[in-house]
């Protein structure tokens, strides 16, 4: 490594020497460590693949399949005689793309008043937000099921994504975001030229957050995409059944068909790995963001 | 991204009480200029009053009630205490709740001894791969639960699964053979191995989760620290002693509380992976899974709500205990 501009010698070789920290056994070691997680965290989805495209009979034999079988599209026909699952994947994506379009709204909405507004009551409220995090949800699904009863909304997607339109989560992401990336001069100007304050935020503000957005949106998308307590609760028929619950009915009958299953299994998946693929970056940021600046 | 706050407070309030200009405002400009925020932060909270504390609040009364959802709100019987002295009399209640203290340990421990050695690894060597390993890592935690534990399901299968063929084969190896089981094992069919495989499939799907927390925690220390104490003579050991652990201690903490509070609500795994059954023995009955089915099986609304309260005491006094241990006043002291 050469440098140009030549920083003073003890830095340079107290960075040797932090480098130097780790010898090549370890380096090796650590190399190993890295590689066997990676192997073991993409065997089950090689595995859900190479399912996929064996019958049952294949599937359960000694020893098990380890390459790609013949029976893809028999799995998905089968798959599709036993479940409406183009209906259920429809399901699921009506349900996230409401809470995820809801969600981005409302959270930012709340996030701009908790970051530019000075407002009696504002610390305390916003506390309130961050403490409603506390609250373990799964907790609530006696309560939460008679309440949707009572409001008539079982096998609705509304029972689902009403609750859903606004996180805590997002409104701190948001006000995060708005709080330390836009300049409070903008609003100011924007209000002196006569703009109505949600005029100022659907004209200045919302078209200034989109990374927080992008963000935010996968999020909340992955989590609704994938919610299975929830649903469980409130859809009772194959035809409002969203995706994760089409694959629990496939799997509670008597003679499952692991094929077909599986071949359900990987298209839940795939949507959600191509995704990630485009936006990993976001994805991870906001989901740690959560946990780590909290 | 994420700026410090308190300056930022400080920013809003001299702008707030900077000198407006009246003479332009208009009664209606002040007007919605003034309501606007609490207007914008409005939705939040009624939804939160609607469906968050409201089925809190009616949950605590239900939880005093005798009554079977089929039958109508009037139906309901108040019958005080027992509800709660229904559930501490049940042998299956407090089974379920060992169940799912010893699935939270079995699961959670492991989670942070490999996700800890994994960053620092992960941190140490790597450069440009980094971003590609990590999203590797995070591929489970944006996976469907349902989807993970059927695989799992055909994965742990006794005769035929890719698991007792993988330890079967590695039984085989020269030295390390022995390690490794020479039967198969009937991961969910028999008592004892329930739990443990489980715990497995959450470890599988949490490590990463938790290898990309602590690895952020790790790069967010200042290499000068350990640049000042190289020159000062430190050695790798104690630069970990006195850098590494103490900077680390607080995102552990998170980390550990999130694991914590998820491992006692898990419900998604033992449902799936015991096929709803609760599994042999019982033994992957987790409270969560017990009271769905004092619910939805027994429709008995009021044990359910009762149970979640007790649940909601020991996930609160064991978070608690927590934070003594591990928190800001624990371990901090004896650095």
């Amino acid at each position: 490594m050469t440098t140009v501009k030549a920083p003073n010698r003890s830095t340079v070789e107290a960075r040797a020497r932090a480098r130097r920290q780790v010898p090549p056994l370890s380096r090796l070691g650590a190399y190993l460590l890295i590689a066997l997680g990676a192997v073991l965290t993409v065997a089950p989805f090689y595995f859900m693949f190479v399912f996929a495209t064996h019958t049952r009979t294949e599937i359960f034999q000694l020893p098990p399949p380890t390459w790609f079988g013949s029976h893809l599209d028999e799995n998905y026909r089968n798959l599709l005689d036993r479940v409406p699952f183009w209906r259920n994947l429809w399901n699921s994506l009506y349900l996230a793309v409401l809470t995820t379009g809801t969600t981005l709204f409302f959270c930012t909405l709340a996030g701009y008043a908790f970051a530019m507004y000075t407002f009696k009551g504002r610390e305390v409220l916003f506390g309130l937000v961050l403490a409603t995090l506390l609250i373990p949800s799964t907790l609530n699904i006696v309560p939460f099921a008679l309440i949707m009863q009572a409001l008539g909304w079982i096998d609705q997607p509304r029972a689902l994504w009403v609750p859903g339109m606004a996180s805590a989560f997002g409104i701190f992401l948001m006000r995060q975001y708005i709080g330390s990336s836009i300049a409070r001069e903008l609003v100011e100007a924007a209000r002196i030229d006569g703009a109505t304050e949600f005029g100022i935020f659907l004209r200045v503000i919302l078209p200034l957050t989109g990374p927080a957005l992008a963000t935010l949106g996968l999020v909340t998308f992955v989590q609704s995409w994938n919610a299975f307590l929830g649903p469980l609760i409130i859809f009772r028929s194959a035809e409002t059944y969203t995706a994760p619950l089409a694959l629990r009915t496939l799997q509670s009958v008597a003679n499952t068909d692991w094929g077909a299953l599986m071949c359900g299994v990987a298209l839940t998946v795939v949507p959600l790995l191509i995704l990630f693929a485009l936006a990993s970056r976001q994805l991870i940021e906001g989901l740690t963001a959560g946990a780590t600046k909290g | 991204m994420f700026w410090n706050q308190s300056k930022l407070v400080c920013e809003v309030r001299m702008l707030a009480s900077s000198p407006s200009t009246p003479a332009r405002r208009s009664s209606w400009a002040e007007f919605q200029r003034r309501y606007a925020p609490y207007i914008f932060i409005s939705p939040f909270f009624i939804l939160f009053f609607v469906f968050g504390l409201f089925p809190i609040l009616f949950n605590a009364y239900l939880s005093f009630q005798a009554w079977q959802p089929g039958s109508g709100l009037g139906e309901m019987k108040f019958v005080g205490l027992r509800n709660y002295t229904d559930n501490l009399t049940d042998p299956t209640f407090w089974q379920s709740l060992k169940n799912t203290a010893v699935l939270a340990a079995e699961s959670g421990l492991p989670q942070h001894l490999i996700a800890i050695p994994l960053a620092f690894a992960v941190a140490g060597v790597l450069r440009r791969m980094q971003h590609l390993v990590t999203a590797v890592y995070f591929l489970p935690y944006i996976t469907s639960t349902v989807a993970i534990s059927v695989i799992f399901f055909t994965l742990f299968s006794w005769q035929y699964g890719v698991i007792n063929a993988v330890l079967n084969g590695l039984h085989h190896l020269p030295l390390v053979g022995d390690l490794f089981p020479a039967d198969k094992i009937n991961w969910l069919g028999e008592k004892a191995y329930v739990q443990p495989a489980i715990a497995l499939v959450v470890i599988w799907r949490y490590t990463g989760w938790n290898t990309l927390l602590y690895l952020s925690g790790i790069q967010a220390i200042p290499k000068e620290l350990y640049e000042a104490a190289a020159v000062d003579g430190a050695t790798g050991g104690q630069s970990f002693r006195y850098i590494t652990l103490p900077l680390l201690r607080p995102i552990m903490f998170v980390a550990v509380t999130l694991s914590l509070i998820g491992g006692l609500q898990l419900f998604e795994e033992p449902f799936i992976l015991t096929n709803g059954t609760g599994g042999a023995g019982q033994a992957g009955l987790t409270t969560i899974m017990y009271m769905y089915r004092t619910y939805t099986s027994y429709s008995d609304a009021g044990v359910a709500a009762a149970m979640s309260w007790l649940l909601f005491l020991v996930i609160g006094a064991l978070t608690l205990l927590n934070s003594r241990l591990f928190g800001r006043s624990g371990l901090a002291g004896r650095d």
